[in-house]
C-alpha cells in the first residue's frame, strides 16, 4: 500500500513542479507577488512528495517486501539492515529517485533561506528548478519506475551485488550527489540573472553559499569514491581517469572554477558573463555526467542500465538543458554590463589565471572523455584514452595551477605587489627546494615527477600557512596583538587558508605513491615477507560466516624492528546468492601511511597468493580533500555570506574591523 | 557513481582471477620488472580504464602470461607491443599513439589554453583606458571610507596594510 503512495506521490509531486515552474515564471513577468510566491510552497510541495517517494521506497527495501521489483532483484533478506537501505540506490531506479530527492531538497532550501533574495530572483530560479525537477520525475514515472509489483512475489531477493555491500555505498552516493545536483541551483540562479538581464555583486553573494554547499560535498563524494576504490579494487589504485569519474570530475573542476570567478564578481563587480557561463557549464557536466553513466553509451559491455531508451530520454533531458541555457546566454549575456578592468598583478588578475588553467583542465578532461566515442562514430576506429594522457595534460596543467595557488592567495585586490608576496613566501618556496633536494639526494630511480610533486605539495602547504602567519604580524605586531588580529579575520578567509592547506595535502599524498612499495608474493604459514619497513607474517587461515556470506580470511602479524605492530586479516568473501567472490583488503594505517594486504584464494599446496604494499603517506590524499571540504564549510560559516542576513552582516564585519 | 564502476568490474570478477600473481610472475626479475612495465601500459580489454596489470579479469590474466611468454623468448618491449597493437588495435594502448586521427586529442590542452589566453588579453586590451584613471580617485575615496570605519574590505582583514599599499606606491 505505502508503495503505491510512493507512486501516487511520485506523480504529484511531477505536477507541483510543473505548477513550480509556470506560476512564479508567469508572476514575476506580471510583477505578480501573489504569484511569485507560488514557488516557495511548490519548492516545498515537490521536497514533501518527492521524499515521501523516497521513504516509501526506502521502507520497501528495509522491510524486504520482495513483491516490488526493484527490491526483489537488489536486495537479499539476510542482508545487514544498513545495507538494504543503502541498497535503494544501488541501482539504477533508485538512484534517480535519490537524484530527484536531492534536487527537491536545494529546492527546498532555496525556498526556506531564501528570504533575502530579491523576489523576482528566487521565483524565476525556483521555476527554473521545477523545470528541472519536472524533467526528471517525468523521466522516472515514463522510463524508470522503481515502484513496480511482481506477481507472484519472489520468497527471496536475488540479493545486492556484494561490491556494493559496502559501507561506502552507503556514504558515496548521496555526498557526491548532493554535489552534482547542488550544482544545479547555481544554474537556478545564473538562467534566473539571464532571464532578468540583470547581475551583480548580490547575486554572487546570494549564490556562494549554495556553490559553496554543492562544492564542498562534492569534494568529499570524489574523494570518498576514491577511497572506497582504493580499499575495494585489492591493489590500491585510487583514481583511473576512467570516464565515470571524470564524468564527476568535471563539474568539480567547473565549479571550483566557479566558486573562485564569482568571488571576483562579488568583490570587483569583474567576469559577469564568465561567471554566468560556468554557472551554466557546471551543472552541464553533472547532466553529461549522468548521461554517461545512465546510458550507458560508454561501456557497451557492460552497461549498468542498458535500456536505450533511458539513454535517449537523458541524453533528450541534456540537450534540452545545455542548448536552452546556452541560447539563454547567448541572448542575454549581452545586456550584462562589465565591470571595471583590473590589473594583471592582483588577486583578481590570478583568479584569472586561475580559471585559464582549471577551465583548460576541464575541457581536457571532457575532450579525452568523449574522444574514443566521437572518434569511433567517425572512422570507425577504436582507440583507448588512458591515465597516461590525462596525467600528461590535465595532470601538468593542475600541478601548474598549484603552484600557483599560494601566489594567488597572497596577492592583494585590485594592485597586488608580486616582489612583496615573493618575500612573504620565501619561507614556503625555501622549504619546498629543501624536501626537493632531500629528495633527489635520497632516492634512487622511480618516478621523476614524484619528488617534484611532493616539494610542490610542502611548498603549498607552507604557502598557506606563511599567507596567515603574515598576516597577523604584518606591521611588527607582537604576539598577543596577532592573535587578537588572526581571531577577528572573517571565517572566509580562514576557509580559503584552509582549503588550499588541504590541496598542498593531498598533493603530498599523490606524490608519495611514488615513494612506496610492493611485494607480490605466495605466503607460507610462518614465513615473513618483507614490504617497506615492514614485516609481514601469515600465521593461520580462519574460515568464517558472515550474515550472507562465507569467508576466508588470513591472520598476518605485521612487525617494524622486532616490533610487533598490529595485526591484519585480508579476506575473501563468497557471496551464495549471486555466487560471487569479493576480496577484503587487510588494511593498517601507520603514521598517515598503510600497510595494504590483499590475498587470493589459497593454492592446492598451502601457499597464499598475496600482494602486500607499505603505502608512505597515502591517507594524506583523502585528509586533503577533507581539509578543502571543511574550508568550504568554514567559509559557509561566514555570518557576512548567509543569505538574509546581509545587515546584521555588515554590523557583524564593523565590529571585526573595530 | 563509483558504485556503478564496482558494479561493472563485478561481472568480470565472477570467476575469482586477481591481478598478478605470484604464480604468474617470472624468475629472471629483470624480466619481470620489464612485463610488469609493459602491462601498466596496457588496457585490460574488458575492463574501463584499468591495466592489465591491475586488472582482475581472466582476459587481462591472458595478455599477461602472453606478455611473459614472448619477454622469455627474448622479444625487446617493442615488439612485443607491435605484436599486441597488430592484434588488438590501438584499443589496448592506455596511452593512445600520435596520429592523425589523434592529433586534435593530443592538441586540445594546449590550444585551449593558447586560446584561453589570447581571449583573456584581448579582452583585457579592449576595455576602455579611463578606468585606469578613475581607480586611483576609487582607491582614495576607498581609502577614506575604510578609516571613517565605513567600509570594510572583506577578505583582507588588517586594515592597517591596506593603508599602507597605496602610500608605499605614492
Amino acid at each position: 500500500m505505502i508503495v503505491e503512495a510512493g507512486h501516487y506521490a511520485l506523480a504529484l509531486a511531477l505536477a507541483i513542479s510543473l505548477l513550480q515552474t509556470i506560476v512564479p515564471f508567469w508572476g514575476a513577468r506580471r510583477n505578480d507577488a501573489t504569484l511569485m510566491r507560488v514557488a516557495d510552497s511548490a519548492a516545498l510541495g515537490q521536497l514533501l512528495f518527492v521524499g515521501f517517494a523516497f521513504f516509501a521506497l526506502a521502507y520497501a527495501h528495509m522491510t524486504s517486501d520482495f513483491s516490488v521489483l526493484n527490491v526483489a532483484e537488489n536486495s537479499h533478506s539476510a542482508m545487514p539492515l544498513i545495507y538494504k537501505f543503502s541498497g535503494l540506490w544501488g541501482n539504477h531506479e533508485g538512484s534517480m529517485l535519490l537524484w530527484s530527492f536531492i534536487l527537491a531538497l536545494f529546492g527546498g532550501l532555496v525556498a526556506v533561506t531564501g528570504g533575502g533574495l530579491p523576489r523576482k530572483l528566487r521565483a524565476d530560479a525556483l521555476a527554473v528548478q521545477g523545470l528541472i525537477g519536472a524533467a526528471f520525475l517525468g523521466f522516472i514515472l515514463a522510463t524508470s519506475d522503481p515502484f513496480l509489483r511482481l506477481n507472484p512475489a519472489p520468497f527471496e531477493g536475488q540479493d545486492l551485488n556484494p561490491i556494493l555491500q559496502d559501507p561506502g555505498l552507503a556514504i558515496h552516493p548521496p555526498l557526491l550527489y548532493i554535489g552534482y545536483v547542488g550544482f544545479s541551483i547555481v544554474f537556478s540562479f545564473a538562467a534566473a540573472a539571464l532571464i532578468e538581464g540583470r547581475i551583480d555583486a548580490a547575486w554572487a553573494r546570494f549564490v556562494r553559499p549554495y556553490t559553496l554547499v554543492a562544492w564542498g560535498f562534492l569534494t568529499l563524494g570524489i574523494a570518498m569514491g576514491s577511497y572506497w576504490a582504493y580499499y575495494t579494487l585489492g591493489w590500491g589504485g585510487f583514481w583511473f581517469w576512467d570516464p565515470v569519474e571524470n564524468a564527476s570530475l568535471m563539474p568539480w573542476l567547473a565549479g571550483t572554477a566557479f566558486l573562485h570567478s564569482v568571488a571576483v564578481m562579488e568583490k570587483r563587480e569583474g567576469l559577469k558573463v564568465w561567471t554566468i557561463f560556468l554557472a551554466i557549464l557546471a551543472f552541464s557536466f553533472s547532466l553529461l555526467g549522468t548521461f554517461l553513466v545512465r546510458s550507458g553509451v560508454l561501456t557497451s559491455v557492460h552497461a549498468f542500465a542498458s535500456d536505450p531508451t533511458r539513454g535517449v530520454v537523458i541524453l533528450a533531458i541534456l540537450a534540452g538543458f545545455v542548448a536552452g541555457s546556452l541560447a539563454l546566454f547567448a541572448w542575454r549575456a549581452p545586456l550584462l554590463k562589465q565591470g571595471g578592468m583590473f590589473a594583471p598583478i592582483s588577486r583578481e588578475g590570478a583568479l584569472v589565471v586561475n580559471n585559464l588553467f582549471l577551465t583548460t583542465a576541464c575541457a581536457t578532461v571532457l575532450v579525452g572523455t568523449l574522444y574514443p566515442l566521437a572518434l569511433e562514430q567517425v572512422t570507425g576506429a577504436k582507440i583507448t584514452v588512458g591515465a597516461p594522457f590525462f596525467n600528461a595534460s590535465a595532470g601538468v596543467l593542475l600541478l601548474s595551477v598549484t603552484f600557483l595557488t599560494p601566489f594567488g592567495f597572497s596577492l592583494a585586490w585590485k594592485r597586488g605587489d608580486l616582489l612583496g608576496v615573493a618575500q612573504r613566501l620565501s619561507v614556503a618556496l625555501i622549504g619546498g627546494v629543501v624536501v626537493l633536494a632531500f629528495l633527489l639526494a635520497t632516492l634512487h630511480g622511480g618516478p621523476v615527477l614524484a619528488p617534484i610533486a611532493a616539494s610542490l605539495g610542502v611548498f603549498v602547504m607552507l604557502g598557506s600557512i606563511a599567507e596567515v602567519v603574515s598576516r597577523a604580524f604584518r606591521g611588527g605586531a607582537g604576539v598577543s596583538s596577532a592573535l587578537y588580529r588572526a581571531l577577528r579575520w572573517p571565517l572566509s578567509f580562514w576557509g580559503g587558508a584552509l582549503a588550499h592547506f588541504g590541496v598542498g595535502v593531498t598533493l603530498l599524498g599523490l606524490a608519495a605513491t611514488g615513494f612506496g612499495a610492493e611485494t607480490i608474493v605466495a605466503m607460507r604459514p610462518g614465513q615473513p615477507v618483507e614490504v617497506g619497513p615492514y614485516r609481514v607474517v601469515y600465521e593461520q587461515l580462519l574460515n568464517r560466516a558472515g550474515p550472507n556470506y562465507q569467508e576466508t580470511a588470513a591472520r598476518m602479524k605485521i612487525s617494524r624492528d622486532g616490533a610487533e605492530v598490529t595485526t591484519l586479516e585480508p579476506a575473501r568473501r563468497n557471496f551464495g546468492a549471486r555466487r560471487m567472490a569479493t576480496s577484503q583488503a587487510g588494511i593498517a594505517t601507520l603514521n598517515f601511511g598503510q600497510v595494504y594486504i590483499s590475498i587470493s584464494d589459497p593454492a592446492e599446496d598451502g601457499s597464499l597468493p598475496a600482494r602486500l604494499y607499505w603505502k608512505p603517506l597515502v591517507t594524506l590524499i583523502w585528509l586533503g580533500a577533507l581539509a578543502m571540504a571543511f574550508g568550504g564549510a568554514l567559509s559557509l560559516a561566514d555570518r557576512r555570506l548567509r543569505v538574509g542576513a546581509p545587515v546584521r552582516a555588515r554590523s557583524g564585519a564593523k565590529a571585526a574591523a573595530a | 557513481m563509483r558504485p556503478l564502476r564496482l558494479a561493472l568490474l563485478a561481472l568480470v570478477i565472477a570467476a575469482p582471477a586477481l591481478a598478478v600473481q605470484p604464480s604468474e610472475m617470472l624468475k629472471d626479475p629483470a624480466q619481470e620488472a620489464r612485463a610488469r612495465e609493459l602491462s601498466a601500459q596496457l588496457r585490460c580489454l574488458v575492463c574501463q580504464n584499468e591495466s592489465i596489470d591491475d586488472s582482475d579479469a581472466d582476459l587481462a590474466k591472458d595478455i599477461r602470461l602472453l606478455i611473459r611468454e614472448r619477454i622469455t623468448k627474448g622479444e625487446s618491449n617493442a615488439e612485443v607491443r607491435d605484436f599486441l597493437v597488430s592484434r588488438y588495435g590501438d584499443f589496448i594502448l592506455l596511452k593512445p599513439p600520435f596520429k592523425l586521427s589523434t592529433a586534435l586529442l593530443w592538441f586540445s590542452a594546449p590550444l585551449t589554453f593558447l586560446l584561453g589566453g589570447l581571449a583573456i588579453w584581448f579582452a583585457s586590451r579592449r576595455r576602455p583606458a579611463p578606468t585606469a584613471a578613475l581607480s586611483e580617485k576609487e582607491e582614495r575615496l576607498l581609502l577614506m571610507l575604510q578609516e571613517a570605519g565605513a567600509v570594510v574590505p572583506p577578505t583582507s582583514p588588517p586594515p592597517a596594510s591596506r593603508r599602507r599599499s597605496p602610500s608605499s606606491r605614492r
